[in-house]
């Protein structure tokens, strides 16, 4: 049985305000049954130093993506990561992470492609609950294994993949990378290393809206004006529009489809998770450079 | 083809992460990002004197000081904030391992020693990148200051 939505009126004018919770609303349901909080951040050892008591770590690097193919576990695998972490198929599942939640919301998507129903996002993550003094722990609770069934992940609803791209051409695309990395610039986040694109640019048409846009100061999620100005008004999205967000590996992108798909309520959002580590490398596709836009390519739609 | 000889310090730390689990390196790791020591006043108060790590994920400074000749002791200093574990467990492995060391034995050690870590996999490639930097950088600065 699913746990009562956090009836907060900050949420009440998402599309979907039963996808966050807030930090009073989690702490007074710590330990409720049927209820896992899972942190999930960039820096691996971050859950190891303190997390929120009760909290399983689940690690994007080494439990969600697969060992050998560059893709995500497939349903038996993660349905022995849900069993092991003690998540049900009709538990309540609240992520946080660090950086304003960008590693949760990219795991909060890779359950949503595995079809788990309820998935929430702790609105402001890790650095709000360790602002308001809450308490952390490093004890590693020991949850019972659960019975949790093999799901195949759906590739078709939320994912995108470089073929269906290259077929987007004259629908809306969303660049929620850094102007530097959107210009061509530079091939990497400002600060971060080098990883490896042989081409700096953007895919041809994309909008450019970096991703840290949608959080505001303390790392919640800005209101539904302050977005729409942000999606609808700058980015020229217009609802009921199929868009696709990528980034470099999918994980900031994450946050913005999240954004797109349950604080805007757009119903056909994916994340091109191959991004432009996959983009700026392959043979044979298309990029534009500087700030503008860009065409999309000849004999594709315009 | 034999592995070169590391210090001694930093060889057991090697065999210590050798014998465990890789979740059990990871809590080693943070074990040594616990245990990094705080910069000195005179280093905490002149944050310019300290040389940044571009190449690791999180914010990372170090320095370092070379005794006078013939051995030319070094002493490192390393600075990365509390939130950034993964990087300060890398700083902390090598200031375990190679803070106090003369100058010819530091240099002597081989410039992919983090991948005897065993966290390749755990960590990201990434990452390791990040730390192979730090020692390049250690390794250099140690250089400047024998030929200034």
């Amino acid at each position: 049985m699913a746990i009562a939505a956090d009836p907060n009126p900050q949420f009440s004018d998402y599309a979907r305000p039963e996808r966050l919770v807030s930090t009073e609303w989690l702490a007074e349901r710590l330990g409720t049954e049927g209820l896992v909080v899972v942190e999930s951040d960039e820096d691996i050892l971050l859950y190891e130093t303190g997390h929120i008591p009760g909290a399983v770590k689940v690690d994007w690097h080494t439990e969600l993506n697969d060992a050998v193919t560059r893709d995500y576990i497939d349903g038996a695998a993660f349905a022995a990561l849900m069993s092991a972490k003690g998540i049900s198929r009709d538990s309540t599942v609240v992520v946080y992470g660090d950086k304003s939640n960008w590693w949760a919301a990219y795991a909060l998507w890779v359950f949503t492609l595995f079809g788990h129903e309820d998935v929430r996002l702790l609105n402001g993550g890790r650095d709000k609950w360790i602002a308001e003094g809450r308490g952390l722990t490093r004890e590693k609770p020991q949850p019972a294994a659960t019975e949790y069934p093999v799901v195949e992940r759906d590739d078709t609803t939320v994912r995108a993949f470089l073929p269906d791209v290259l077929d987007h051409f004259g629908k809306p695309l969303v660049d929620v990378r850094s102007p530097e990395e959107y210009s061509g610039e530079r091939t990497h986040m400002p600060a971060y290393p080098e990883e490896g694109a042989l081409r700096g640019g953007h895919i041809p048409t994309a909008a450019s809206v970096p991703w840290a846009r949608a959080a505001a100061e303390d790392g919640t999620f800005k209101g539904r004006a302050a977005l729409e100005e942000i999606y609808l008004g700058d980015a020229g999205l217009a609802p009921g529009d199929d868009v696709v967000a990528y980034c470099r590996i999918g994980e900031r992108s994450s946050h913005t489809w999240f954004v797109l798909k349950h604080l805007l309520g757009f119903e056909n959002v994916r994340n091109y998770d191959g991004s432009w580590t996959e983009w700026g490398n392959a043979v044979r596709v298309p990029i534009a450079t500087g700030t503008e836009p860009g065409e999309a390519p000849s004999g594709r739609k315009a | 083809m034999a592995e070169p000889t590391l210090p001694e310090t930093l060889s057991g730390i090697v065999e210590d992460f050798g014998a465990l689990s890789e979740q059990e390196r990871l809590e080693l790791l943070l074990e040594f990002s616990d245990a990094l020591p705080e910069l000195p006043e005179r280093l905490a108060s002149h944050p310019e004197l300290l040389e940044q790590v571009v190449e690791c994920q999180s914010p990372l400074f170090l320095t370092l000081e070379v005794s006078p000749g013939p051995e030319h002791t070094v002493e490192l200093f390393f600075s990365a904030p509390r939130e950034a574990p993964t990087t300060r467990g890398f700083a902390g492995v090598l200031h375990e391992g190679l803070n106090g060391l003369p100058a010819d034995e530091l240099l002597a050690v081989p410039d992919d020693m983090p991948h005897q870590l065993g966290l390749t996999r755990a960590v990201t490639p990434l990452r390791m990148r990040g730390m192979t930097a730090m020692l390049g950088r250690i390794k250099r600065q140690v250089r400047e200051r024998i030929a200034a």
